[in-house]
């Protein structure tokens, strides 16, 4: 398999930060993009001296006109030709203070559904009139079931694996692959001091999954994945139920 | 929020926190940045904490916040032509080893882990088993960039601001928290080491061989039978090791390579009778018997720098009650008496311990509470069981006397007064503080034990 350079949208991740990791191991150029740019530098020396090679840093704030389009076109003069697209923008927020707050509930919105969305089909575009590579974005379990402690950020995160879906059926016909990441709860700032959650994943291995589905062109992956099961049963449970949960 | 603002800090509540020693458990508030500009003081008190490698309650703050570095482990910079490495202060020992010693370079001073932060590793200015020819873990720290009480930063060299730079090393956190630091790096030919093992049937044996410049090599350490009682008192094997040449690389591998065992884990709490006296007996017998007979062999680094950290959670096998393990050195002049007495008195009482480790310091470093002296150094671990901190107690003061100290980075339970006696540049290390941290907003267990914050 060619090991093409990768473009990383919304490194600062810490999860991206270890797909990113994970990548150069396995000997891609990998271009860390996002909107800390001095902390990008930080993780792109890291990855450097971890593995051995070169390692970019692109800024990249996904809610900016032109976004995913300028970000590929200035990345790709330093690189060539991009393999694949990364995107790991999310915002989890607060869904309580978003329900009393139309910004915060735009922003979560934005954040996980819009503004990667329209970035992504700047980059779709390219990767389609060039007939290859692939796009793999970081949705979640959250987005297959609303819920009444994150409905906000499950339904900006349905939006997003539904595009990403419809966007796969599009361009499976000029063999570009489509990617779609359900994470379960991940052990980062995200989750930090919310109690034991269930199931809670590291970073590392999340990101291990993640290009391991990237390299056999996965359509859709959870990590870990007893979350598929997890999430068939929940999705079977009757709305007259479900909607007394607690969850 | 501007973007490149921190996100708001989260913090997490624990009920029960504790050191590598599993004692004393307390609860806890953490805070975790995933980026170094969210490494900084919070609240009335507040410290930074590595990888919880250390034994007692030099990590845990039960009044105020821990903030941990874990996440802060990116390497920032090498230069080959140096050796000096740049890292966050949450790097550990394992992520430098892995990404350098493929490419010829080493630690120049390891303890006997590898899963401690750099950070850590200079609060409590390590020792390794090279003390005698290479000194404390601050003496290869070139630099470090510490975050101060108030929130601001500075970039401390041991030229530029010695004061800083020698209260940091061997500090335990009091000074501020470090983000990151340069460190120059030992080249190394092989990753491979020539080691000798010599065994001792008696503590004066064991001495003899220390003291023998026949055995003079680069790392050194003795490990000693804690049960042993009799004439075996302190029987145990001397240790010795070389990086080896490139002739010596067993023949069909690689010269330069990094790929330890794979870590087995200890996944509960031993019962307390794995523990009785007579199991760790027959364990140390089998141990001494097996490792005296090796002789001289070569070996990958692993298992000579870090025996232990194959098995994680090792710290397990000591039970719910934990362990503690005690640390002290003592000069020249009383060292001998001084371990002896040590040895004696906790075989005598029933606290034997599997894991005694005994060697010879070189010459003192600067940092102001700095362990190491010249002399001898024994750290057993010993099983938290009645009456053990009177004994320890006692010992206190018998290590006092000899003009000798207990290492802070092992110690749950030093009182303050024998701290006093055993640390003569105290008031040195106090009026640092004073000047870096006047209303008192880094703070530790430890610190407050000791009269530190
Ligand atoms: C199996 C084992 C073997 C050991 N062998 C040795 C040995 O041979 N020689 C030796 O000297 N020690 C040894 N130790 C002790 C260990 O090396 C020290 O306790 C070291 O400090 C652990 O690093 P840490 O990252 O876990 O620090 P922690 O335990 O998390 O913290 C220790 C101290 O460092 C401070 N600290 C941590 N990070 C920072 C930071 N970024 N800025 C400021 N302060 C900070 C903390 O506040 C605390 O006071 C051993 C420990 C174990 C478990
Ligand atoms: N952690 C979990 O439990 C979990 C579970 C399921 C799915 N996920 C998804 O996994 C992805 C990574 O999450 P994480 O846990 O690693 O959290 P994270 O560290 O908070 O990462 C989110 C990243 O998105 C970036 N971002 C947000 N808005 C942006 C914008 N407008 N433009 C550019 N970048 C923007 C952030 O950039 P800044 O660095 O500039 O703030 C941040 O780096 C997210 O999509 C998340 O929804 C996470």
């Amino acid at each position: 398999m060619t090991r093409g350079p990768v473009l990383i949208l919304g490194a600062g991740s810490t999860i991206a930060r270890h797909i990113g990791l994970e990548l150069a191991q396995k000997g891609h150029v990998v271009v860390l993009a996002g909107r800390d740019t001095e902390d990008l530098a930080a993780s792109a020396s890291d990855v450097t001296i971890r593995t051995g090679r070169a390692c970019l840093v692109q800024f990249f704030d996904a809610t900016l006109e032109g976004a995913g389009r300028l970000a590929m076109e200035a990345t790709e003069r330093e690189t060539g030709p991009l393999e694949g697209v990364v995107m790991a923008v999310g915002y989890l927020g607060s869904q309580e203070e978003a329900e009393h707050d139309p910004d915060e509930a735009a922003k979560v919105m934005e954040s996980n559904y819009t503004a990667p969305a329209r970035a992504l089909l700047d980059v779709a575009t390219v990767l389609e009139s060039r007939g290859g590579g692939w796009i793999c974005a970081l949705s979640s379990v959250a987005g297959d079931r609303g819920r009444h402690s994150n409905y906000l950020y499950g339904s900006a995160k349905a939006g997003l694996t539904t595009f990403l879906q419809g966007l796969r059926a599009r361009l499976v016909h000029s063999g570009v692959a489509v990617i779609t990441v359900k994470p379960g709860p991940v052990d980062t700032s995200m989750t930090f001091g919310m109690g034991k959650l269930p199931l809670l994943a590291q970073p590392e291995e999340v990101a291990s999954r993640i290009v391991e589905a990237i390299q056999r062109r996965r359509d859709v992956v959870y990590v870990p994945a007893p979350w598929r099961w997890v999430m068939a049963v929940f999705r079977l449970v009757p709305e007259r139920l479900f909607k007394r949960l607690k969850l | 929020m501007s973007p490149i603002e921190p996100a708001r800090a989260k913090t997490a509540e624990v009920e029960r926190f504790s050191g590598w020693g599993n004692h004393p458990v307390v609860p806890a508030k953490l805070q975790r940045p995933e980026r170094r500009k969210g490494l900084r003081p919070v609240g009335a008190s507040s410290l930074a904490r590595g990888q919880g490698r250390s034994y007692g309650d030099a990590a845990l703050n039960s009044l105020g916040t821990l903030v941990l570095t874990e996440r802060l482990d990116r390497l920032l910079g090498f230069d080959p032509k140096t050796g000096d490495l740049t890292a966050e202060a949450g790097a550990t020992l394992e992520d430098l080893i892995e990404a350098l010693l493929p490419l010829g370079w080493f630690l120049p001073v390891t303890p006997g882990t590898r899963f401690c932060s750099l950070g850590g590793c200079l609060a409590a200015d390590v020792h390794g088993k090279n003390h005698h020819v290479a000194g404390s873990f601050s003496a290869h720290v070139r630099s470090f960039e510490l975050v101060r009480a108030d929130g601001g930063t500075a970039w401390v060299t041991p030229q530029e601001d010695p004061g800083l730079f020698w209260a940091t090393a061997g500090g335990m956190g009091l000074t501020g928290m470090v983000s990151t630091l340069t460190l120059r790096m030992k080249k190394v030919e092989t990753s491979w080491m020539s080691v000798t093992h010599s065994p001792a049937r008696s503590l004066d044996e064991l001495f003899d061989l220390l003291d023998d410049p026949v055995h003079d090599a680069e790392y050194s350490v003795a490990w000693i039978d804690g049960m042993a009682s009799g004439s075996s008192l302190g029987r145990g094997v001397l240790m010795s090791g070389e990086h080896a040449a490139p002739d010596q690389v067993p023949s069909g591998r690689a010269a330069l390579d990094w790929s330890p065992e794979r870590t087995k884990s200890l996944p509960f709490s031993l019962p307390s009778w794995a523990l009785h006296p007579l199991a760790v007996r027959l364990g140390n017998s089998v141990y001494h018997w097996a490792q005296g007979r090796r002789g001289r062999f070569v070996c990958p680094i692993e298992p000579f720098f870090y025996p232990l950290d194959s098995i994680q959670h090792w710290n397990r096998m000591y039970g719910k009650r934990g362990f503690l393990q005690y640390q002290f050195v003592a000069p020249p002049e009383t060292a001998r008496a001084t371990v002896r007495t040590v040895v004696q008195s906790l075989a005598d009482g029933g606290y034997g311990s599997f894991l005694g480790v005994l060697k010879k310091f070189g010459p003192q470093g600067e940092g102001l509470l700095s362990f190491p002296m010249p002399g001898l150094t024994l750290a057993l671990d010993v099983p938290m069981r009645h009456g053990i901190e009177a004994v320890l107690d006692r010992m206190d003061a018998v290590v006092a006397d000899a003009g000798g100290r207990v290492y802070l980075a092992k110690d749950a339970r030093l009182a303050r007064a024998a701290f006093e006696r055993m640390y003569p540049r105290l008031e040195e290390f106090r009026q640092v503080r004073e000047a870096c941290d006047p209303s008192s907003r880094l703070g530790s267990d430890l610190a407050r034990r000791l009269g530190l914050a």
